[in-house]
């Protein structure tokens, strides 16, 4: 017999007493109710208890604050599909040299990644009661690798894209995504529970919220 | 089809690291004598246990939250066939490959194999539970296969040649300066200036693990939740090492626990509220990572799954035990428990240490085997696992029930009465009259001879001489209470 035909016989065999399957109770929230400025006042200061580092503009001002972030990059990577807008506000056009685009067709080397300093993205949705930006591997997002290796990770959130709670969230994604949940930057409270932001993942984690 | 009959088949137990090689009484009493275990540990639990309180208490809906929670698993369990058929045929739609492992052993074998099939010699881990308990760390070495640990505790321990002592943490049983001189001694290239600051370790190990994540060809996951409905794998952690090797290497296998399956992905959102907030006290955990086969373009392009049994369908088949599987690892049980703070992980002789290791670990190995016997013993029952208990988990309950099953499992073997069952007999003889326990107890004024002048009672006879081996009994007192009512009463007259 095979593994596979044992194991689901001895787990049938377990069951023969029937056990009853219960409805889920789902009185727990499913919507935050909350405006759009509670929205960003909540994901800020989420954020923020994170150690990340935020700040709010207009659309318009988006360009500016990323192009400050990236003062001291000597690189950094973009996804394919972002917004080139973003980045107009970079001294000597896109990146002047220092811009590495990466898509799937075409994609970095994980050692390419390594030697850049920085890298800039979209986000698919964010909650502001636990502070967490969801990337879907949108175009916008790309691959997951590129907001990893990377030391600085600047993620643009659009302000439509902030749900109050989890549920709210998950419902406007696709599951079968590849799905990466950040909330703040990588840490690690393993040497007597002292929080140590930066491990493996980015040590600076910048989101700029655009109104 | 089905070679399932309906004969009524006997359960079959796990294997690996779910045997205690020693009763828990005889390894607590070595533990309780480490001071730095319990002084860490002492700290460690109660902070966690106060960060959780406070982010479980921001939540207005958490008790929902936990009954829909323990609902959602229950239902698994009683659709276990057909949600894992489910999975197997979504996960496999989208490029996944699965593998069943009936035991530990299969279990290390199948893995091996498929290291050895990609010619590698080396992986990188992310901590996982399910690898602990099938020990694949070491079943891998045997085969000259290096397994490295990628968690900073994981790696601490693996270093060290200890064994965890912490489901979430680890390491939680070693301080700072400890630490150091651990990455000092263990590390190649490490320098020699290292200070103690858990920055500067953090950092030590970043620089330890950089080069292994980048050139990794092959990774080995556990998962903290399956989705039966898309075929998806999520991994929650903190530092990015599971990220790392979730997506740099060329073949990622994972190994789960048969149990870990959810319905659908709006159980999710149930999930991911309990785990973080239940686990590290945090309102969410830095890392999720969720995968669903295999995603052209991004990420590892040969997907594993290796679904273990080992001593899970023998915990389903206890009506009373089984809703020790609806367990998620968060550690909510052992931070609470006072047993648990003063004696620590090793005591408990298994990968699942604390309340919920005091069940699972006899539910999956079945009672009798090797000293698993005296782990429903482990426990004041207090209740504060079942409070703290994002699932609901009925711990006390279970114990007692396994309690039961131990004592019924030994009924009959004993041919010669113990001191107990004599001390036993005794006690029902003597409680069972008013007059008999009145003419016992004119006796307390010997005990309070015996006790001397601090009226203490360091070391009693016989079997009770348990009872004093690491705690004193106050004197008794002068005269019975029947005695003191019966003077009270005459005095009122």
């Amino acid at each position: 017999m095979s593994a596979r035909e044992d194991i689901l016989g001895r787990i049938r065999a377990a069951l023969q007493d029937s056990p009853e399957v219960p409805e889920i109770p789902r009185e727990y929230r499913a919507e935050s109710g909350m405006d759009q400025d509670a929205l960003v006042h909540l994901l800020v200061d989420r954020l923020v208890d994170y150690k990340a580092q935020v700040s709010v503009v207009d659309a318009a001002g988006v360009p500016a604050r990323v192009a400050e972030l990236l003062a001291e990059a000597r690189s950094f990577v973009v996804p394919a599909g972002l917004d080139a807008g973003w980045l107009a506000g970079l001294d000597g056009g896109p990146g002047a040299g220092r811009l590495r685009p990466d898509s799937a067709a075409a994609p970095l080397s994980v050692a390419e990644l390594d030697s850049t300093d920085a890298v800039v993205t979209g986000s698919a949705v964010a909650v502001a009661e636990t502070g967490t930006i969801i990337l879907d591997g949108s175009p916008n997002q790309g691959r997951r690798a590129i907001t990893l290796v990377p030391d600085h990770h600047i993620c643009v959130v659009q302000v439509a894209d902030i749900a109050g709670i989890l549920p709210e969230a998950l419902r406007r994604i696709d599951g079968t995504r590849p799905l990466t949940m950040i909330s703040g930057p990588s840490a690690t409270s393993d040497i007597e529970l002292e929080r140590v932001e930066g491990v493996h993942g980015p040590r600076r984690l910048d989101v700029i919220i655009a109104r | 089809m089905s070679t399932f009959l309906g004969m009524p088949a006997l359960p079959v137990y796990g294997t690996g690291n779910l045997h205690a090689a020693e009763s828990f009484p005889k390894a607590a009493h070595r533990e309780l004598g480490n001071a730095q275990l319990r002084a860490n540990l002492g700290h460690a639990t109660h902070t966690i246990r106060d960060k959780r309180l406070q982010v479980v208490s921001e939540l207005p809906d958490w008790e929902q939250l936990r009954d829909a929670g323990s609902a959602i698993k229950e239902s698994v369990m009683a659709r276990l066939p057909e949600l894992l058929e489910q999975f197997e045929a979504n996960f496999t739609a989208r490029g996944g490959v699965i593998h069943w492992a009936r035991d530990a052993d299969e279990a290390n074998q199948v893995v091996a194999g498929l290291i050895r099939d990609t010619g590698e010699t080396e992986v990188v881990k992310v901590k996982s539970m399910a690898t602990q308990e099938i020990g694949l760390n070491e079943y891998l070495e045997e085969q000259g296969i290096a397994a490295y640990e990628t968690d900073l505790a994981e790696l601490i321990v693996q270093l060290d040649h200890d064994k965890p002592s912490h489901i979430l943490v680890p390491a939680i049983h070693k301080n700072r300066s400890q630490v150091r001189d651990i990455f000092l001694r263990e590390m190649e290239g490490v320098d020699p200036e290292l200070t103690d600051e858990p920055a500067r370790l953090a950092a030590a190990a970043r620089a330890h693990l950089r080069r292994k994540f980048l050139t990794a060809k092959v990774a080995v996951s556990g998962a903290n939740f399956a989705l039966a409905d898309s075929g998806t794998l999520a991994v929650v952690e903190s530092e990015g090492n599971g990220r790392m090797c979730l997506t740099l290497p060329e073949t990622l296998i994972t190994v789960m626990g048969v149990e870990k399956l959810l319905p659908t992905w709006q159980d999710l959102e149930v999930f991911m509220q309990l785990l973080p907030r239940s686990s590290t006290g945090e309102r969410m955990n830095p890392y999720t990572s969720l995968w669903t086969g295999v995603t052209e373009g991004d990420g590892p392009r040969n997907v594993h799954l290796v679904l273990l049994d080992n001593g899970r369908s023998a915990a389903l088949a206890d009506e009373m035990g089984r809703s020790a599987l609806h367990c998620i690892r968060c550690s909510a049980c052992m931070n609470v428990c006072p047993v648990y703070e003063r004696t620590g992980g090793h005591a408990y002789g298994s990968t699942y240490p604390g309340p919920i290791g005091a069940i699972l670990s006899p539910l999956m190995t079945g009672i009798q085997a090797e000293e698993n016997s005296s782990l429903p013993y482990a426990s004041s029952l207090c209740g504060a696992c079942y409070d703290a208990c994002p699932v609901k988990i009925n711990i006390p309950d279970i114990l007692v029930h396994l309690r039961s099953v131990d004592v019924d499992s030994k009924r009959g073997t004993k041919k010669i009465p113990t001191q107990m069952d004599v001390g036993m007999k005794a006690a029902s003889w003597a409680l069972s009259s008013g007059k008999r326990l009145g003419l016992l107890e004119k006796g307390l004024p010997l005990g309070r001879l015996a006790a001397g002048p601090d009226k203490k009672i360091t070391k009693l006879p016989g079997i009770a001489a348990g009872w004093t081996q690491s705690r004193d009994i106050p004197a008794p007192p002068a005269q019975s209470f029947r005695d003191w009512w019966a003077k009270e009463k005459d005095g009122r007259k």
